[in-house]
This record gives structure tokens, C-alpha cells and sequence, in this order.
């Protein structure tokens, strides 16, 4: 319980980790039929610059069309998503892909927003810390208007207090 | 003669809104108060004024007056007449002009209120309000103007001009191009005229949060006074979304609601900083603290309002929502730079009279709580803000794209939306100042188990998916927690007076509407995250090719290609649609029709899906293809949607909480409360 | 943006001390805005530029053709060169694709023009297919990695850059060729009789 409260703050950056680690591809098997459902797990991945931020498996331009033929093409011929994704990324650019390969400059997408969210934890926890320390209030005070199992006529004080207060 | 009437309606307007703006100013430096009663005269006169500008052009809209360059552009002969006036709101300078007309509605409507105690505040919401409005209307006068006509030159050649070029006449096209047909469904009617009431309200807390700053009466009264406009924007920005979010699930043909586009992104950002704001105005109300921090939060949700509006328009991004190029682009970002520096320089001119009143005393007291809330909101703020302005920086630095798509979002916000959740279970067990982590178990035990033995439920019916459980053990948690706190308020109020608990309740929400009224949210939210986990964990899709009489299978779902028919409707467009039966495990439910529609004026196709939409699941199908010899084959893309429905109805749920948190009550002059410090903080209990 | 309240204390010589840290955290915040402020500003700049502006150095690219050939664009200084840029799945481009070949075949004997095809966003099959229909002989190639047409800013297809013989853009065209007359107004000027 008292574990479980303490490191709520955990469950977040676990969520974060299994979620990258999941985000990895899946396996594919070669497949002799190709099926639209292979091309769609491909083209989902996909950004056609003719219709930009719409994935490829939704977008209904012609140009689309061609990229989903050429798709069923490659796979036709024994290429594993892999190598279809590396061949549009040589064709038509890093846009294609849906997340900018990590690289260069693009690492700062990846990076800016974690050290943004830990700095922001940095300057939280020291402003809390020193609202706490400027207090001088004792911690244990705290038990006296918590929730839970006050006497019931207290917990009824309070609500009525805050009901009359009206907000 | 209606385009001019219209035209000059704007033009009076702009002058007027110049007008007030000065003698407000003048009126304060020189401590004439005749000089702000007439500023507020003239921003009273923007609403009639603009409601003109507005009837006019609603006007030609409707009268198919084509020589009218924005209504050829947007409406076309075959439109019905209801669709003809939302054509108001379907181009960049009739959604410029609407955007003005509602915000010189609520600031009208702001200043009509009494002032008597706040007259300070006055000038200087009539000035922000007025320099918003008046920065609009130049957009429109100067680049975008709707009342332009096309004029047919004596040497050949048509132009748009608001006056006749020399020795000109009158050029009429015979029909319009008609409304974008993505813009012809119900949902897209309403969602852009909400969400722009959602923006435009969001000035009226920030205009009366530089009035605190510009005259120095930084307690909270400005928060008081504003509080129910901020939770009306709220309302109209949160129902935008969700009808955005519905209008996108219907017509835009992904099996989807939301896809992280930047303009999507743009319209959620100021929600987000407005949902942060909401949190913490009352830690700043009940404890006199964080005033730097909600005058931030509502610098950043005014700036983000006119970013967004920015973003769609000035074509820096491309977009499926992007607005035409346009030459409005650089007045908007000088716009935007200039509000939002100055905003700044206000805040930190203030900064020390900002002081807080009491302090901080416990990590797990409710506004310690609520402060992590503001971060994980601001965390997404930030992965959002990032992940829309990075491609420009790439853009800049290597000088090459990139995308910026959904699994970036997605990957960097689930977490901290996960955080939201579990804060939503939490913080409504803290009290204010003191919790610990013993009072708060004590507290939470019972939501606890009561949410471990619905996961183990779940666990047991064979759902494995970890990262779902997760999801609906956090959904149950907040479920277990919200109703736990309806029910000790009512059984406290029972338990003394005698009601039975229904009517214990009722009264409960209704004495302190604000209180429950967020709980009602907070329910509605744990629903819709019932829908977003079904979806987004447990979609299933395939894709085929069939034969008439072929079926195509998709889990427990069976569909059989019976027949398709492509005709001409009498709206100018030609429709192929196809019938199919649908069967669940081997038994007949229903019949599905996905179609596609082929809009003549605008050559634009539309793939409409066919959903049977139930509670546990959405099967949702659309037509791709069809093979040129009519009735032979077709592809059809089929979805399976669990729980997608849940999304909806918390969407509801959501909005009506929050109709009754902003509800106006009797008596809507909040009192003003002279409470020193160290009393307050001794009446400081829960909210 | 993370501007929470600074703690208050009352002792002086703290008190100094948060002066000082507040000042620096405003620094911090209006240099991030007008950063940002900026970028976004070049941004937009550079795309109510469109193209690259007429009498601008064009930049130079190497295109590689179907046929598998290095054109670099530099090593043709001293011929006007007609840059198209096209795709199969465009309409309007092959209104315009007959008239170039035409043109090309007007101008290739006299040796200092040079027309290119940019064939954007496409797929080879269906570019060689069009190619072919088109019965096109001047030098063509996809425009690998999409560089070119981000180097040019394009805004969609068919679009023609005209380049003088010393590299620098002299016209352009966004939209198709109406005529053989019209592509011939936009290069006859350049040349020498």
C-alpha cells in the first residue's frame, strides 16, 4: 500500500519502457500470396509526401495507389518489410517514415520532451521541498482533517462547512 | 449593395474597436471616467455591428450572389440552404469574419455584467478584448476579405476587387465550386463553430488576467470573476474535439477519431493548458497559492489559442486542415510575438506582488497533487508542441522533411495520460494541506481492491494484454474512487438529515455544482478511456477483394458482398454504394451499406463507412475499390472496433459535468472575501 | 514555461539570491520565446517564399537517370537548362508532356539547351511507362530522397524551372505548358542566334 503510493510516480516511466520495447516490429514470415492486409501493414507505416500526415494505407490519392502496387510488388518478390521501408526511405527521403529515423539533429525529438518532463520534476520537487521547509508546519498535524475514518460527525463538519461555503 | 453594407459594417467596427481601445487607455491615465463608459459603449456596438457584416454575407450566401468571389467559392446551385449557411464558416474569410463576430459576442457579453466593484478591470478588459477583435478585423480587411467580387476587366481577364476597377463590369459565374463535401457532414457543421467559441472564450480569462496584472489586484478576483467564462471555453473547446474526433471517425475513412495531425494537435494544445489552468486556479482560490503559475497557464492558453489559429492558416504546416496558402501568415505571427512578449514583460514586471499567501506543508496534500497534474499536463503540452514544431527545425537545420506521426505521440503521452488517471484516483482522497500516505491509504483501500478484483475479473474472461489491464485497472480505480466520494457526501447528508440517498445526492451535486460537477467529468473521462483503450489495444482490420455473393471474414465477423449500385443523387454527386450482410458467428445481424461519393463541383470523392455500432464493439467497413466492370468485384476495408462506443458516451458523459460546473447559479457575484492569510488558512478545508 | 513560483524566504542575503536566480530564469524564458519565435518566423518566411526567387543561384543537384547517368547540373554551366519536374499519377502534367518532348527535339541539335526530367514521388514502373507513352528522350530520373524538389521548395507537380548559362533561375513555371509556343517565349531570349 504505502509502497504502492510511493512510487505511483514509477508506473509511468515503466508504461514508458514496455511501450519502446513493444514498439519494435513484428515479425514477419514470407508469404508467397500477398495479401492487401500485408501491404496495409506496411503502408500504415508510411507517409506519402503527396498527402502529408496521412498514412499511406488510408490516403486515396493515385500517387498513394502506386506506392500500395509497389509495395505488393517487393513483397511479391520475397522483400521483408525491413527492406521495403529502407528502399522507400532511399527513394523518397527520411519523410516517409513515420517518426524521424534516429539520427543526427532528430535525436532532439526524442530527447526534448523527456528532459523537458525531467526538469520540470526537478523544479517541482525542489519548489515543494522548500515550501515544506519554509512551513515549519509538523507533519503530523496532517492527520487531523484527513480523509478516511475521521469521526463520521467530522467528516459531515467539513462537508457542510464546504457546502455553505459554496465552492 | 449587401456586400458594401457588409463591408462597411467591418470597416466601422475596426475603426470603432481602434477608437475604444484609446479612450479606454485615456480614460485610465487621465482618471476620466467618461472616456472608459464611452469605451465600453463602443465595444457594445461591435456585436450589432458585426452581426451585420455577418447577416450580409449569410445572406448572399443563401442567394447564390456568385459574382461574390468567397461565395462562388464555397457554395455552389445544388447546396441545400442549411449547408449554404454554414458555408459562413466553410473558407478562411468566412471562418475569419465568424471568428470575430463570436468574439465580439462574449465580449459584449463581458461587459455588460455589473461592474460596480471591479471598475478598475474595466478599461483594461475592454482594451485586450478590442485589440484581439481589432487584430481580426484587419486580417479581414486588409488580406482576407469575404465581400470581394470579380470583376470582368474591358481588355479581358477577371479580378477580384471590393470596388469597380476602371471601365470594369460585374462578372457572375454560373455556379459556385461548392463546400469542400468533408465539410458537408453534421459533425463538421458544428465542431469548427464550437471550437472557435471554445478559443475566442478563453480571451475573456486572459483579457481580466493582464487587467490583475496592469492594476496590480493580483489576489484572486480575477480568477473568481472569470471563473465560469473558463469553464464555458472549456466546455465549447472540449465538445469541438469530441465532434471532431466523431466527424473524423464518420467521413474521413481511417477507422479512426483522432490521427495526430499538427491541427488537430494545435486545437488540443490550448486544452490542454485550459484543462491545467482549471486544476490549478483552485489551489490558487482555496490557498492563496501558484498565482505565478495561473497567470503562465493563461498567457500560454491565449497564446496557444491564436497559435493554433495560426497554424491552420498561414500554411507553415501541411495539413489535412491547412487553410490555402496565405498572405495572412506573417501578421499573424507579428501578432502573436507581440501579445505574447508582452504578456511576459506584464508578468515579470509583477512577479514580486504575486507572492504566495501560505505554503506548501505536504507532498501528498491535494495541491501537491494537483501540481503534479499540471506537470504531467504541461509534459504534454510539450511532447505535442515539440512534435509539431521539429519538423520545422529539421526543416531548417538539414533542410529536409521529416514526419512527426502517431507513434511518436502516442509513445511519449501514453504514459503521462496513464499518470493523469491514476492522479484522478488519487487526489480526490487528499484533503488540502495535509495527507500522508497512511490517511490516503486509508482512504483508497477500499477503491483498491474493489479495482484489483474488477482486473482479475477482466484477467479471468482472457484478456492478456498487459498494457489494457493496466488501463482498466486504472479506469476501475477512479470508477471505485469517484463513486466512493458520491457516496460518503450522501451518506453523510443522510446520515444528519434524514434524506433518502438519491435526493442526498441531487443535493449534494447541486450545493456544490463545481465539486461534482468535475467528478462527472472525471467519470466521463474514465469511460471515454474505456473506448481509447478498446481501439487503440484491441483493433482489428483486414482488407480484401470479393466477388459479388463473396464473403470476407474478420474475426467472429462475417461479411457477404450482395451488390452495388452507383447512381447520380440530386445533390451533384455520383455515389457507389455497396450492400452487405453482416454476420456474427455464422448468424445474420444486420445490413451495412459503405459508399462512395463523387462530388461533381468539387472533384472530390468521400468514402463513407458503414458502422453497426453496439456497445461492446463497432464494426465499421468501407468501400476502397471497385472493379470498372460495375458489379463484378470490389475491395472492401473492414474494422473491428471494441468498445469504441464507451468513447462516445463518456464524451456525453464529460460534457454534461461540465454543463454543471458552469452552470450560472443564482448568485453569480462571487463575494468578495477579505479574508486575511492567516484566516484563510485556517478555513482552508477540502474542496 | 516551468516558471513555478520561486520559493520566498526572508532572509536578506536569500532574498538577494532569488533576485538573482528569478532574473536568470527570465533570461532564460524570453531568449527560448524569441528562439522559437524566430525559427518559426524563418519557417515562414521561407515558405511565403515558394520557389527560389527569380535571378537566385539555382542549387546544384546531380540527377540520377533511369538509364543509370550522373547529371550534375554545375557541369552544364554555359547551356540554358529546362528543369521539369513531373509524375506519372499527375494529369496535368501529361497535357504539358508532349509539348516538352517537342521542344526538346527543336532545341537538342544546336547543343546548348538542356532539358531535365525531376520525376517526384513515383514509382519506376509506372514513370517508365509514362515515359515511354510520351515517347520522352531528354534525360530523366526519380528524384531520389524527394532533395531536388525540397532544394527547388516545390509546391506540387508539374512545375518548370528555366536556368541561364550561368546557373541562375530566369523563369519559371508552376503548372503545366499550354503550348510549344509558350515553352519556346520562355527559352529563345536566353539563347544567342
Amino acid at each position: 500500500m504505502r509502497g504502492l503510493i510511493r512510487s505511483f510516480w514509477l508506473i509511468p516511466l515503466v508504461i514508458l519502457v514496455v511501450l519502446a520495447v513493444s514498439g519494435v516490429a513484428r515479425a514477419q514470415e514470407a508469404n508467397p500470396t500477398v495479401t492487401d492486409d500485408d501491404v496495409n501493414r506496411i503502408a500504415k507505416g508510411l507517409y506519402c509526401p503527396v498527402c502529408e500526415n496521412i498514412p499511406l494505407d488510408v490516403c486515396g490519392t493515385q500517387a498513394c495507389q502506386q506506392w500500395r502496387d509497389l509495395i505488393r510488388e517487393k513483397l511479391g518478390e520475397g522483400w521483408s518489410d525491413e527492406q521495403i521501408k529502407t528502399y522507400f526511405v532511399n527513394q523518397y527521403g527520411d519523410r516517409v517514415l513515420a517518426e524521424p529515423p534516429r539520427r543526427g539533429i532528430n535525436w532532439l525529438v526524442y530527447l526534448v520532451p523527456p528532459l523537458a518532463f525531467l526538469l520540470g520534476i526537478f523544479i517541482l520537487v525542489k519548489a515543494l521541498r522548500s515550501w515544506k521547509a519554509g512551513s515549519g508546519v509538523p507533519e503530523a498535524e496532517g492527520t487531523a482533517d484527513a480523509p478516511g475514518q475521521p469521526p463520521a460527525d467530522e467528516y459531515i463538519k467539513r462537508l457542510e462547512e464546504e457546502l455553505r461555503r459554496n465552492q | 449593395m449587401l456586400a458594401n453594407i457588409g463591408f462597411g459594417a467591418l470597416l466601422i467596427t475596426a475603426i470603432l474597436s481602434a477608437y475604444g481601445i484609446f479612450a479606454a487607455v485615456y480614460g485610465v491615465i487621465q482618471k476620466r471616467a467618461r472616456w472608459v463608459d464611452s469605451a465600453r459603449n463602443a465595444m457594445l456596438l461591435t456585436f450589432p455591428l458585426l452581426t451585420l457584416a455577418a447577416v450580409s454575407l449569410i445572406i448572399l450566401l443563401v442567394d447564390n450572389r456568385f459574382e461574390i468571389q468567397y461565395v462562388a467559392s464555397v457554395t455552389s446551385r445544388s447546396m441545400p440552404t442549411y449547408l449554404k449557411i454554414t458555408a459562413l464558416w466553410g473558407g478562411q474569410q468566412g471562418s475569419l469574419l465568424f471568428w470575430a463576430w463570436l468574439m465580439s459576442a462574449f465580449t459584449t457579453a463581458v461587459t455588460l455584467r455589473k461592474w460596480d466593484r471591479d471598475r478598475e478591470f474595466l478599461p483594461w478588459v475592454i482594451v485586450v478584448g478590442l485589440i484581439t477583435l481589432l487584430f481580426f478585423l484587419l486580417l479581414i480587411l486588409l488580406y482576407e476579405n469575404p465581400f470581394m467580387k470579380y470583376w470582368a476587366l474591358p481588355g479581358g481577364g477577371i479580378v477580384g476587387a471590393l470596388f469597380r476597377p476602371a471601365g470594369a463590369t460585374l462578372f457572375t459565374p454560373a455556379d459556385g465550386s461548392g463546400l469542400n463535401p468533408l465539410l458537408r457532414h453534421p459533425g463538421m457543421i458544428i465542431h469548427p463553430p464550437l471550437l472557435y467559441l471554445g478559443f475566442v472564450a478563453f480571451v475573456i480569462p486572459f483579457s481580466f488576467a493582464i487587467a490583475a496584472l496592469i492594476t496590480g489586484r493580483t489576489d484572486d478576483r480575477w480568477i473568481r470573476l472569470t471563473r465560469r467564462w473558463t469553464l464555458w471555453a472549456w466546455l465549447f473547446l472540449s465538445l469541438g474535439l469530441i465532434l471532431g474526433g466523431r466527424w473524423a471517425y464518420d467521413v474521413l475513412g481511417w477507422g479512426g477519431y483522432w490521427g495526430w495531425d499538427p491541427v488537430e494537435i494545435a486545437a488540443f494544445m490550448p486544452w490542454l493548458t485550459g484543462t491545467a489552468f482549471l486544476h490549478s486556479v483552485m489551489i490558487q482560490e482555496k490557498r492563496g497559492m501558484l498565482k505565478h503559475w495561473n497567470m503562465v497557464l493563461i498567457i500560454l492558453t491565449y497564446a496557444l489559442v491564436i497559435f493554433g489559429t495560426f497554424l491552420t492558416r498561414s500554411g507553415v504546416l501541411s495539413s489535412v486542415h491547412a487553410f490555402a496558402q496565405s498572405a495572412i501568415g506573417p501578421a499573424f505571427f507579428g501578432f502573436i510575438a507581440l501579445t505574447f512578449i508582452a504578456s511576459l514583460v506584464l508578468l515579470a514586471w509583477r512577479w514580486s506582488s504575486l507572492k504566495a499567501e501560505t505554503q506548501m506543508t505536504s507532498m501528498f496534500s491535494r495541491e501537491a497533487l494537483f501540481l503534479l497534474n499540471n506537470l504531467l499536463f504541461i509534459g504534454i503540452l510539450i511532447v505535442c508542441f515539440w512534435g509539431v514544431i521539429f519538423p520545422l527545425i529539421s526543416e531548417l537545420a538539414t533542410g529536409q522533411k521529416v514526419t512527426v506521426g502517431p507513434p511518436f505521440y502516442e509513445r511519449a503521452t501514453a504514459p503521462l495520460f496513464s499518470g493523469l488517471l491514476l492522479l484522478m484516483g488519487i487526489a480526490p482522497l487528499a484533503a488540502w494541506r495535509h495527507s500522508t500516505v497512511k490517511t490516503l491509504g486509508r482512504a483508497a483501500w477500499k477503491p483498491l481492491v474493489l479495482s484489483v478484483l474488477v482486473v482479475a475479473g477482466i484477467f479471468a474472461l482472457g484478456v492478456r494484454h498487459w498494457a489494457a489491464l493496466v488501463g482498466f485497472w486504472l479506469v476501475a480505480f477512479v470508477t471505485g474512487v469517484t463513486l466512493y466520494e458520491f457516496y460518503r457526501g450522501a451518506m453523510a447528508r443522510h446520515r444528519k438529515s434524514g434524506e433518502n440517498l438519491a435526493l442526498a445526492v441531487v443535493r449534494l451535486a447541486g450545493r456544490n455544482r463545481r465539486r461534482y460537477g468535475g467528478y462527472i467529468i472525471h467519470l466521463g473521462v474514465v469511460l471515454m478511456a474505456i473506448g481509447i483503450i478498446g481501439i487503440e489495444m484491441f483493433q482489428q482490420e483486414t482488407q480484401g477483394t470479393i466477388p459479388q455473393g463473396g464473403e470476407l471474414a474478420l474475426g467472429e465477423y462475417t461479411i457477404r458482398y450482395d451488390r452495388l449500385d452507383i447512381f447520380d443523387a440530386v445533390d451533384n454527386r455520383n455515389v457507389a454504394r455497396a450492400t452487405l450482410s453482416v454476420f456474427k458467428n455464422g448468424e445474420y445481424v444486420t445490413e451495412l451499406h459503405p459508399r462512395r461519393d463523387f462530388f461533381y463541383d468539387s472533384q472530390q470523392p468521400m468514402t463513407i463507412p458503414g458502422i453497426r455500432s453496439t456497445m461492446e464493439d463497432d464494426f465499421y467497413v468501407l468501400l476502397v475499390d471497385w472493379l470498372p466492370v460495375s458489379t463484378a468485384g470490389a475491395t472492401f476495408k473492414v474494422y473491428h472496433n471494441p468498445l469504441v462506443n464507451w468513447l462516445w458516451l463518456g464524451g456525453f458523459v464529460f460534457i454534461l459535468g461540465t454543463f454543471l460546473a458552469a452552470w450560472p447559479e443564482k448568485e453569480t457575484e462571487p463575494v468578495l472575501r477579505t479574508v486575511p492569510a492567516q484566516a484563510r488558512r485556517l478555513q482552508a478545508y477540502g474542496d | 514555461m516551468d516558471a513555478v513560483s520561486i520559493p520566498e524566504n526572508n532572509a536578506p542575503e536569500t532574498q538577494e539570491n532569488t533576485v538573482r536566480t528569478r532574473r536568470i530564469g527570465w533570461g532564460i524564458v524570453f531568449l527560448l520565446v524569441i528562439g522559437l519565435l524566430v525559427m518559426i518566423y524563418l519557417q515562414l518566411d521561407k515558405v511565403r517564399q515558394g520557389p527560389i526567387g527569380k535571378g537566385d543561384e539555382v542549387p546544384n543537384f546531380t540527377l540520377t537517370t533511369f538509364n543509370n547517368e550522373q547529371v550534375t547540373l554545375e557541369e552544364h554551366r554555359g547551356k540554358v537548362v529546362l528543369l521539369n519536374f513531373w509524375a506519372s499519377w499527375c494529369k496535368p502534367c501529361e497535357q504539358e508532356a508532349a509539348d516538352l518532348e517537342m521542344a526538346w527535339r527543336f532545341y537538342q541539335p544546336r547543343g546548348d539547351v538542356l532539358f531535365l526530367g525531376v520525376d517526384y514521388v513515383d514509382t519506376e514502373p509506372e514513370a517508365l511507362a509514362y515515359l515511354e507513352k510520351f515517347e520522352i528522350t531528354y534525360p530523366n530520373g526519380p528524384d531520389l530522397g524527394t532533395r531536388i524538389s525540397q532544394q527547388f521548395r516545390i509546391r506540387g507537380v508539374p512545375e518548370t524551372y528555366i536556368i541561364d548559362q550561368q546557373g541562375r533561375l530566369v523563369d519559371f513555371q508552376i503548372g503545366p505548358f499550354t503550348s510549344l509556343n509558350q515553352i519556346k517565349a520562355k527559352i529563345d531570349p536566353l539563347l544567342t542566334p
